[in-house]
């Protein structure tokens, strides 16, 4: 099968930071892959270059066989492919739930008003938010609103989804209603991938997990493995620290 | 020490305020009239000045330049003096009626120094929008003229009313300076008034129609401050 996904040496640097260091990896249709790591060590930067908010300096990033880091590829229609959800939700504060989700419909897709709030309307209703339409983002909990944005980014029917630490921002309580939307995306035919400090859930849900050190993959492998028997020194280490902190249960 | 009776009768003289009021309504129409057709001129230009200002896109580097150059250069100078450069200026160089009209040259010149003030709040309000609204938005496949249009413009505007207002306040007072160049409107009547009667009751009369408008818009911009200040919930310090 080919790849869904395939990055080759990206390079990215912010200055003189090398953020990403020569990192490959391929991701094949419908996989789950997460990446681990301490804060700073290149997650979110990562999945935005792969949704084209940021820059490479140097390597290349394929969706199946389109290359879409090449100089002059429109960035828009890839975007329509490739959605991101962001730690701080980013839900548009001046628009209801609804049109937060309608928007790139009827403005990207050129759909009717119509056709566009009935998608949204089964999409919120699936994620348990179908008694908030109307509301406005600043009316909602943290977790309602990260759920609007998963719906938001799922409205154009995307083939990979990109989770950026999506639980982060939530108090405690809330963070197992957003996962619940995720695990009920997995086996849906898209491809995921997720940025997380949720150490039980990436083990419970990924193919595959990836542990990011110094801009690359220091090691990668099934999630038993990663976690059971990790054999770099430095997820080791991290491993060690997030045990201990409490955050792998 | 001045006399009251004395300021009474050459500043507050009842009879000569009700003669002269009319005239002085009647000329504010004209007061009106600029204010009327130069702020949606101003609000449609400043914002097409502050979204060039706003554009990314480096071929556009040059028009950024000439944004820049045009709010620094109208800014720095005073209004008057605008008014007097192109109201009576360009007038002057020959041109047919009715394009040769003092009233239509001091009113572009009016709105080409508002427009430079006004496009500084929308680009302050522009500012003001997050950077990760606008990474949302790209993310979805939005251009960044969609972008623009849909997300950023909506919040920007929103936030700058009450500065908007201030400058609204402002233009409706400077409307008066295009009397200098030769139209009859409120200020120039009353000067008329005041010569034939030898009196300062008619300015009295004008500064009194000014306020008439100018403290209730002033109010409401402060009301909208509050509101606004409220909407994004940083609730006051005691
Ligand atoms: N826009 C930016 N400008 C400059 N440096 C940045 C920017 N974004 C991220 N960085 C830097 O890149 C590194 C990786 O950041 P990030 O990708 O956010 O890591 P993570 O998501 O794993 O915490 C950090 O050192 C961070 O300071
Ligand atoms: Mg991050």
């Amino acid at each position: 099968m080919t790849d869904k996904l395939r990055l080759a040496n990206v390079t990215k640097h912010f200055g003189t930071n090398r953020v990403l260091d020569q990192l490959s990896i391929s991701v094949a249709p419908g996989e789950v892959v997460s990446f681990i790591g301490a804060s700073g060590s290149g997650k979110t930067t990562l999945l935005r270059c792969i949704n084209l908010l940021e820059t490479i300096d140097d390597g290349s990033i394929h969706l199946d066989d389109l290359e879409i880091t090449r100089v002059g590829v429109d960035a828009n229609p890839i975007r329509r492919r490739v959605g991101i959800v962001f730690q701080s939700f980013n839900l548009f504060p001046h628009m209801s739930v609804l049109r937060n989700t309608t928007l790139a419909l009827t403005e990207v897709l050129g759909n009717s008003r119509e056709e566009a709030e009935s998608t949204a309307r089964t999409l919120l209703a699936r994620f348990g938010l179908a008694d908030k339409f109307d509301s406005y983002p600043d009316r909602l909990s943290g977790g309602q609103q990260q759920r609007v944005a998963i719906a938001r980014a799922l409205a154009l029917n995307p083939e990979v989804l990109l989770l950026d630490e999506i639980t982060s921002a939530l108090d405690p309580e809330l963070v197992g209603e957003v996962l619940d939307v995720v695990r009920e995306l997995k086996g849906s035919g898209i491809t995921l991938l997720l940025a997380t400090h949720e150490m039980g859930f990436a083990r419970e849900i990924s193919d595959r997990v990836c542990f990011l050190a110094n801009g690359t993959i220091a090691e990668s492998g099934h999630p038993e493995q990663i976690f059971g028997d990790p054999q770099d020194q430095r997820t080791q280490q991290f491993l060690a620290r997030v045990i201990n902190s409490g955050r792998l249960n | 020490m001045p006399r009251w009776d004395r300021v009474k009768a050459s500043f507050f003289d009842g009879e000569r305020l009700v003669d002269s009021m009319p005239r002085l309504l009647e000329a504010f129409v004209l007061d009106v009239k600029i204010f009327a057709w130069t702020t949606p001129a101003i609000l449609a230009v400043a914002l097409l000045l502050a979204i060039a200002r706003n554009t990314r896109n480096p071929a556009l580097f040059p028009l950024r330049i000439f944004v820049i150059a045009y709010t620094d250069v109208m800014r720095g100078v005073p209004v008057i003096l605008w008014i007097y450069l192109i109201g009576f200026g360009v007038p002057g160089i020959g041109l047919e009626r009715p394009w040769n009209s003092p009233l239509l040259w001091g009113s572009v010149a009016l709105g080409l120094t508002y427009s430079a003030y006004v496009a500084e709040v929308f680009r302050a309000g522009i500012d003001s929008v997050h950077e990760s609204q606008r990474a949302a938005a790209r993310s979805l496949g939005l251009s960044s003229a969609q972008t623009m249009r849909h997300v950023v413009l909506p919040q920007a505007i929103r936030r700058v009313v009450p500065p908007l207002m201030n400058d609204m306040v402002s233009l409706q007072k400077d409307v008066a300076l295009v009397s200098l160049i030769g139209p009859i409107e409120i200020l120039r009547q009353a000067g008329i008034d005041k010569s034939k009667f030898a009196n300062f009751t008619p300015y009295v009369g004008a500064a009194l129609v000014f306020l008439a408008i100018t403290i209730p818009l002033t109010r409401l911009t402060d009301w909208l401050l509050t509101r606004e200040r409220e909407r994004t919930g940083s609730s006051r310090v005691r």
